[in-house]
């Protein structure tokens, strides 16, 4: 049976040529090119040097929607490594081993620098000696401290400037044979800030009901810009305009959220999601909530890269150094579990939730250590019911559709038994 | 000084050991009105800071291999480590309800993360999250670290009501220089002498200087390293180890005795690394934050949750020991599911196996009671180097 044709929106058919063009400018031979992180990542900074910008958790995940993954992983343990680790470094791996080859057909070169930005994730530290190994590449280290008493202090940020200053910027000057240039990174820094205004307008869109917009399944997609290798670009700003005049008219139309089969038809759960999506069954998972009219209306994982919605962060030209420290420092899994709580709950009544559920990902200890705690602390704080299902990023062995199935079913009758007792009216406000 | 039997000495450590009560540390606290108990994980934190304010660093090291964890699993998925649920199961049973503060070093995610545990669950006690730098140049880590070591110094002499001064922190130093040192000549003999130390009797020796005041703890291993030397015991056909990994999450005793009953004298170890970390004295004249922090950056222990800026390293301190101990083979120990040792290790392999060593990896929890297989595995590994290899 044909699968129905998607039409797809002008901001969606945008993007697809921005990170098409981004893979063929990685893989032209013509550029120097950067392997980095998503959370933290340094894209304007790079831009400074005319580096490009690979993200191999990006890869993984390409790699994972496109079924790869699944045979990579498995490389990279028959190489010996273990099977309890981190399944994005074992898919980038196994990656390697296999040809590396890029979406777009062809061989990722290998890359000039490595840009470790050990922003909330131990593991990033660990992934990145492992491709110094293979590369041998020089290696820019931009340790960025936990903020863990719920902000960043002074000491941290002077840090995070420093090693910019003076490790950080020597190495990119050195690979790129580009001398730094800090009003052209405040350029960028001016242009970030204005297509972060849009995402922000953009993620509490999900505020109306029905929600316009899909805020972890399709949020995935919209935060793409902003947090790979655009952010600073005019076709960053250009995109999020786009996007936000597709949501505004959609909310004039007065559309549920788009699902992978189109638009909703009714929006019968407004739920807050903690932890990244599954990408090996992507669509699956998202059908799962789509049929039965759930609309995600907050996720953490929208703040994966960088958290705006929360206290007001935007990139500021006026002080370039300290507002890339601030923007690392802030990253959500660099906060602090009681932070990450009050998060989720002012998520939970600003978003008028339904509750919170928790996606709870095997490879991802930096955002799962500790949600069962989370969850309870969120139930206590808003009376809000929580949820917990277990899957993987890019690991297909850890996707079980019917149990994370059966959960949702059983999570939804548990919203509606506790609306038939009076609890919160259903969702849809239309 | 009159030394006990070596046997007393051990069995002294072993009921400390075995105590997750932590009766030692209690009595301490309650002798003296005001006294303040500071607990601490894995990997490594500036006990001297603790120290100098008045108060006993503790040694936060899992729940063992006996303990049943009951509310811990509740709090944490099945495929996170052990250590952090037998923690919490103790908090929750009130085995640390002594304990004044709790510091998290940045170990990993996990630990990182049971810090906010904490915070959560215990807002009256005082808690930190203890950030050393990955960066290792004076200039640039060396200043975040000593400002990090100022603030922990501030955070606890206002838990104690009183100033900490530069004189108190030097004074501190000495007594942990004097017991590191210690600690290096018991690790010298058992290498020297494997027979006479069992891996056992210095890892329950060890574990007894997590609760002791560091003083004390000196005091014992100079007790036991002469009740050690008295005594006579058979010197066996093992083969030389040194054991990797388990820096964290400890294994259970069995299985550090099943490996020498089968074969490996363990001759160095990376358990409880928080008493060998600094490599040399720290300098007690002069500025002594500035000085904690230069010998954490220029000379301390490499272990897989420090960075390695420079690649050509990678390994070396595992290579340095197996020469310097005359080790002839290597036994990665790791728990499971946890992410700095085995993502290290394929890394650390790749050093060692160009140069010959020979090694196998071993996987645990604290709480693994199996210990024949390891005991077969680590058995043939060592008839495999006693027939095979090249020495």
């Amino acid at each position: 049976m044909s699968q129905p044709e998607v039409v797809k929106s002008l901001s969606q058919v945008k993007q697809k040529e921005m990170i098409g063009r981004n893979y063929d400018l990685i893989t032209s031979g013509t550029v120097k090119v950067s392997s980095t992180f998503v959370p933290g990542n340094l894209n304007e900074l790079l831009m400074c040097f005319d580096i490009a910008n690979n993200l191999p958790e990006i890869n993984a995940i390409q790699n994972a929607m496109r079924k790869k993954s699944g045979e990579m992983i498995a490389e990279a343990e028959r190489s010996g490594h273990s099977e309890d680790v981190c399944t994005y470094v074992k898919a980038d791996i196994g990656m390697m081993a296999k040809g590396n080859i890029a979406p777009n057909g062809k061989p990722f070169p290998d890359p000039d620098v490595l840009l470790l930005s050990y922003t909330g994730c131990f593991t990033f530290m660990k992934w990145f000696e492992l491709l110094r190994e293979q590369y041998k590449c020089p290696t820019a280290m931009l340790h960025v401290p936990y903020a863990a008493d719920g902000q960043p202090t002074k000491n941290m940020r002077d840090y995070i400037v420093k090693q910019l200053r003076e490790d950080v910027i020597p190495v990119l000057e050195k690979v790129s044979g580009v001398k730094f240039d800090i009003d052209r990174l405040r350029e960028y820094l001016r242009k970030s800030a204005i297509a972060e205004n849009d995402l922000v307008w953009m993620l509490e869109s999900s505020k109306h009901k029905p929600s316009p917009v899909d805020c972890y399944f399709g949020g995935v997609y919209y935060m793409g810009p902003i947090f790979t290798a655009f952010r600073g670009t005019d076709e960053a700003i250009e995109y999020y305009r786009l996007l936000r005049a597709e949501i505004e008219e959609r909310i004039a139309n007065g559309l549920c959220a788009q699902s992978p089969d189109g638009d909703m038809p009714e929006e019968n759960y407004r739920l807050v999601v903690e932890g990244p999506p599954n990408w090996t069954s992507f669509r699956d998972f998202w059908r799962m909530f789509s049929e039965a009219g759930a609309v995600v209306v907050a996720s953490s994982y929208t703040n994966v890269g960088g958290v705006y919605d929360y206290d007001g962060f935007r990139h500021d030209p006026g002080h370039p150094l300290e507002t890339l420290a601030d923007y690392c420092l802030g990253v959500y899994t660099n906060r602090n579990l009681p932070t990450r709580v009050d998060m989720l709950a002012r998520n939970l009544v600003e978003y008028d939730a339904d509750g919170l559920l928790i996606n709870s990902i095997k490879s991802c200890n930096s955002f799962s250590a500790g949600q069962l705690v989370m969850m309870r602390e969120i139930e206590k704080l808003t009376g809000k019911p929580g949820a917990f299902i277990e899957t993987d990023l890019v690991d297909p062995r850890y996707f079980s559709a019917a149990n994370v199935k059966n959960r949702l079913e059983s999570y939804f009758q548990m919203i509606d038994q506790k609306r038939r007792a009076g609890g919160t009216p259903p969702a849809t406000g239309a | 000084m009159t030394t006990r039997p070596v046997g007393e000495i051990v069995a002294a450590c072993e009921a400390i050991f075995e105590d997750l009560s932590f009766a030692k540390a209690r009595e301490w606290k309650a002798a003296v009105p005001g006294r303040k108990v500071i607990g601490y994980m894995p990997v490594y934190v500036p006990r001297e800071i603790i120290h100098a304010a008045g108060m006993l660093p503790l040694g936060i090291l899992g729940g063992g291999a006996d303990m049943e964890v009951i509310h811990g699993d509740a709090f944490y998925q099945s495929y996170i480590c052990r250590i952090p649920r037998s923690t919490i199961e103790m908090a929750i049973n009130g085995k640390l309800d002594f304990v004044d503060g709790m510091m998290f070093p940045s170990i990993c995610d996990v630990i990182r993360n049971l810090s906010g545990i904490w915070k959560l669950l215990f807002k009256d006690k005082y808690v930190r999250y203890f950030d050393a730098p990955q960066n290792f140049r004076e200039e640039v880590g060396g200043v975040f670290y000593a400002n990090e070591m100022r603030e922990l110094r501030d955070g606890l002499a206002n838990l104690a009501g009183r100033a900490v001064s530069d004189d108190d922190i030097r004074r501190s130093i000495a007594v942990y220089n004097e017991n590191r040192r210690w600690v290096n000549r018991v690790y010298d003999f058992r290498a020297d002498f494997p027979w006479k130390a069992p891996s056992a009797e210095v890892y329950l020796l060890m574990r007894a200087g997590m609760v002791l005041p560091p003083e004390e703890h000196t005091l014992l291993m100079q007790e036991y390293l002469a009740a050690a030397e008295a005594a006579n015991r058979p010197m066996r056909d093992n083969c030389r180890v040194v054991l990797t990994g388990a820096f964290c999450e400890q294994p259970p005793l069995n299985l550090i005795k099943s490996l020498e009953m089968s074969g490996c004298y363990i001759v160095d170890d990376d358990l409880m690394l928080v008493s060998r970390w600094l490599l040399t004295d720290v300098p007690t004249e002069g500025d002594p934050i500035d000085n904690l922090s230069r010998a954490f950056l220029l000379h301390s222990a490499e272990t897989a949750a420090k960075y390695e800026a420079d690649a050509a390293r990678k390994g070396s301190y595992l290579i340095d020991s197996v020469r310097k101990r005359k080790a002839d083979g290597v036994i990665f120990a790791a728990p499971s599911f946890c992410d700095p040792a085995l993502l290290d290790k394929p890394m650390i392999i790749s050093r060692i196996e160009p140069l010959g060593i020979p090694y196998i990896h071993i996987q645990y929890a604290e709480n693994s009671s199996q210990m024949q297989p390891i005991r077969e595995q680590s058995g043939t590994f060592a008839d495999s180097i006693k027939l095979w290899s090249a020495s």
